[in-house]
């Protein structure tokens, strides 16, 4: 192997890659090469670094230095600098915001700090397009052991142990369902990744596919040996080419080394794996409706039992798991169920891997033990929002979820405790909104996300939730009424109880949980038709405060509908008839005086 | 049966081929060689040092040395430097180097843990990171 001093990975997640990464690559490489540098330091593409609102992200090993928002212009200068004379650039290093300082290492950027590495074990460390350095750190090393050192009943029985349940919502125990999955005796069986990641503002599986496909693979081979299972499908959203990409890379190369495919490794033991690309329904996330989809008929959820581990895709047993939880996988047998159950909650286990989004500091993708807090995913983690507004509420579990207010924060997230709260684990989506954020129009948009993707196959999900969405148009437009909150919480309970798949069960809960926790808000839209957050622009009326105004005259400038008046020493004022409510004039006022 | 493409025994040596790639991406040295690269140490021949560097750690499959440049330490007249760092121990700068002095410091200092005082300047080192 050739030795190479220092190792450059630029992040080539999809974030990195839209903000212009692959550039950034090739600029390093010629430049590398003009400097007589490429025998001495190497450039490696890699998945998700996980620090998506700082990119293009590049971090330098062995020193691992951590560089942000790169641009190719910036290259030469960089090359020259450090990785001739070794002199790091100080303008190109991350700025902590809380003590405005300058964090040269990764490790010691409290973004970092606080995350705990298990799905995510390989992120930033390998080159996704790799097998050999995924197998350096200790990759297909869990399913050598298990194909020749364990039987099927080991495998579940250390599942089991590790308490490890599904990460794609839903949270059943792992263990239990491949136990369900082996004791049916029809075959062939089938093993099915999901990874129709619909949730929106979620993005961990596409970062897991990106940043390590191997781990998925492996983790879906040994639940084919336990099963004895010789077929596995990845279902995976069509807008993910790149993880599609690697996928495709992954499975070749498996191939090519017979860790996919006939006898593999000597043992026996066949196991193949093909791609399945989702057309996009959000309601194919669904289990059964992905296994019709699977089959070529359209996405519909059926009625359990039987459950697929029973009767799943062309009828046969079939355990489908979420990306994250195979990505679980192999260190659990590798390392035993007891270090996996080390950590996390009474009931929930191990780590939890997040998308954080919204109106956070630090956008990007985290993973922390269960138990974590709100509080501390939220600040100390997501670097707290802009100092300017208030945190507001933090939504968790897209379409399924809830919103959870300020008094939440200090919630231990497992599956359990969002259970009680009203919300949903869900696959991880996590959405920070602070003061400009209005809750109504947040339960409008869920719903209205849940109608237009309800399958329609039953009523209470599919008319019921139309229903729902009208009342919330009509509270948004100012014409509400106070029973509307309780008949969209009877409505909400009802479709609840009775829908059919877990689309429709969960499909209320922004619209009840923004209910129970922000009341007042519905309140303020019907009876004062009024929305404090200034969204709802029917409900909105601007107006310069003329005290607080020092008649600079940017509102006016930033108007595209010249509705506001100003001249210069005279305070500014918005001609009603004329305004659009864009909020244009709300950016642009330094002194908050539009309101 | 179809033949094995891989066995165990392959997977694990392409785990030790590969493993000093990803090792350097995780930490944990035991010695850190750190090269002067300023415009004076470049000038002097620091370049060549650091190839020998490399075709140490090469040929000696070694995976526990980090190997890092800095710049311009003040003492240009000294140049070429470099400075060895073993793991509990404080840092020794070395000045005036060539190719055979920096393979000697490589194979007595980094790898058994003993100064060569010959070429040693001081003890200590500037901050990099």
């Amino acid at each position: 192997m050739k030795t190479y001093r220092t190792h450059l990975m630029v992040c080539a997640g999809t974030g990195c890659v839209s903000c212009g990464s692959l550039n950034l690559k090739d600029r390093l490489e010629s430049e590398l090469k003009d400097r007589g540098l490429s025998d001495e330091v190497k450039v490696v593409i890699t998945g998700c670094n996980g620090f998506c609102a700082e990119g293009p992200i590049m971090v330098v090993y062995p020193e691992g230095i951590f560089y942000k928002k790169l641009t190719q212009e910036d290259i030469p200068f960089l090359v020259e600098e450090h990785f001739l004379k070794g002199r790091p650039v100080e303008k190109f290093l991350y700025t902590e915001p809380t003590i405005k300082e300058k964090v040269p290492l990764l490790k010691d950027i409290p973004f970092f700090q606080h995350q705990v590495l298990r799905a995510l074990r390989n992120r930033g460390l390998i080159d996704a397009e790799n097998i050999d350095e995924y197998i350096a750190r200790d990759g297909y090393a869990a399913l050598s052991k298990v194909l020749f050192s364990m039987t099927p009943e080991e495998i579940i029985q250390e599942v089991k142990i590790s308490g490890l349940r599904g990460r794609g919502g839903a949270g059943f125990p792992t263990g239990l369902k491949w136990e369900e999955g082996r004791r049916y005796d029809s075959f062939p069986k089938y093993v099915i990744c999901n990874g129709d990641e619909g949730d929106p503002g979620a993005f961990m599986d596409r970062s897991v596919l990106e940043a390590d496909p191997h781990s998925v693979l492996e983790g879906m081979t040994i639940c084919g040996y336990a099963l004895d299972a010789h077929q596995g499908y990845i279902y995976v959203r069509a807008e993910y080419p790149l993880a599609i990409h690697r996928l495709n890379i992954a499975i070749d190369r498996s191939r090519n080394y017979g860790l996919l495919g006939k006898n593999i490794l000597g043992s026996g033991f066949d196991f193949d794996i093909s791609i399945y690309p989702g057309a996009g329904a959000f309601v194919c996330g669904e289990s059964t409706a992905l296994m019709y989809s699977l089959e070529g008929k359209r996405g519909m959820p059926r009625i359990k039992p039987p459950r697929s581990t029973e009767a799943g895709l062309w009828g046969q047993p079939t355990v489908l798991n979420n990306v994250e939880t195979f990505a679980n996988v192999p260190p659990i047998l590798l390392k035993g169920g007891q270090w996996f159950a080390s950590l996390g909650t009474g009931g929930s286990k191990g780590t939890k891997v997040f998308a954080l989004t919204g109106m956070v500091n630090n956008v990007g993708l985290i993973e922390v033990p269960m138990g974590t807090t709100l509080r501390t995913i939220v600040y100390d983690i997501g670097g707290g929002i802009s100092e300017k507004r208030e945190f507001k509420a933090v939504q968790i579990g897209g379409p399924s979820g809830a919103c959870l207010p300020i008094p939440l924060l200090n919630i231990e997230v497992d599956f359990d405790s969002l259970d009680e709260a009203g919300a949903m684990m869900g696959s991880g989506g996590l959405v920070v909104m602070d003061d400009s954020t209005c809750m109504v129009d947040t339960a409008r948009f869920f719903t209205d996300f849940s109608v237009d993707e309800s399958c329609g196959k039953c009523v209470p999900c599919r008319v019921g939730m139309k229903v729902m969405l009208n009342i919330l148009n009509r509270i948004v437009e100012g014409k509400g009424e106070m029973e509307d909150i309780e008949r969209l919480e009877r409505l909400g309970h009802h479709i609840k109880e009775s829908s059919h798949c877990g689309l429709g069960k969960t499909a209320p809960n922004p619209v009840l949980s923004t209910i129970r926790y922000f009341r007042e808000e519905y309140e303020a839209h019907i009876q004062e038709k009024r929305c404090p957050a200034l969204v709802c622009v029917d409900l909105v009326q601007f107006r310069v405060d003329s005290e607080k105004c020092k008649m600079c005259g940017l509102c006016k400038k930033a108007c595209p509908t010249e509705a506001i008046t100003w001249e210069k020493k005279t305070p500014a004022a918005i001609n009603l008839g004329k305004c659009i409510r864009c909020r244009s004039c709300i950016q642009a006022c330094k002194f908050n005086a539009i309101e | 049966m179809a033949m094995a493409k891989l066995t165990i025994e392959d997977l694990k040596r392409i785990k030790e081929e590969v493993r000093s790639t990803t090792v350097l991406r995780e930490g944990g040295f035991r010695a850190r060689i750190n090269i002067h690269m300023g415009t004076c140490g470049i000038a002097a021949g620091a370049r060549k040092l650091m190839s020998v560097v490399l075709k140490e750690i090469e040929e000696k499959k070694i995976n526990d040395v980090m190997v890092t440049t800095s710049g311009c330490a003040g003492l240009c007249s000294r140049e070429p430097m470099a400075t060895v760092e073993t793991l509990g121990k404080s840092p020794v700068k070395y000045c005036d180097l060539n190719e055979e002095k920096m393979k000697e410091i490589f194979i007595h200092h980094v790898m058994n843990g003993e100064i060569v005082e010959a070429y040693a300047l001081a003890r200590g080192s500037e901050t990099t990171y």
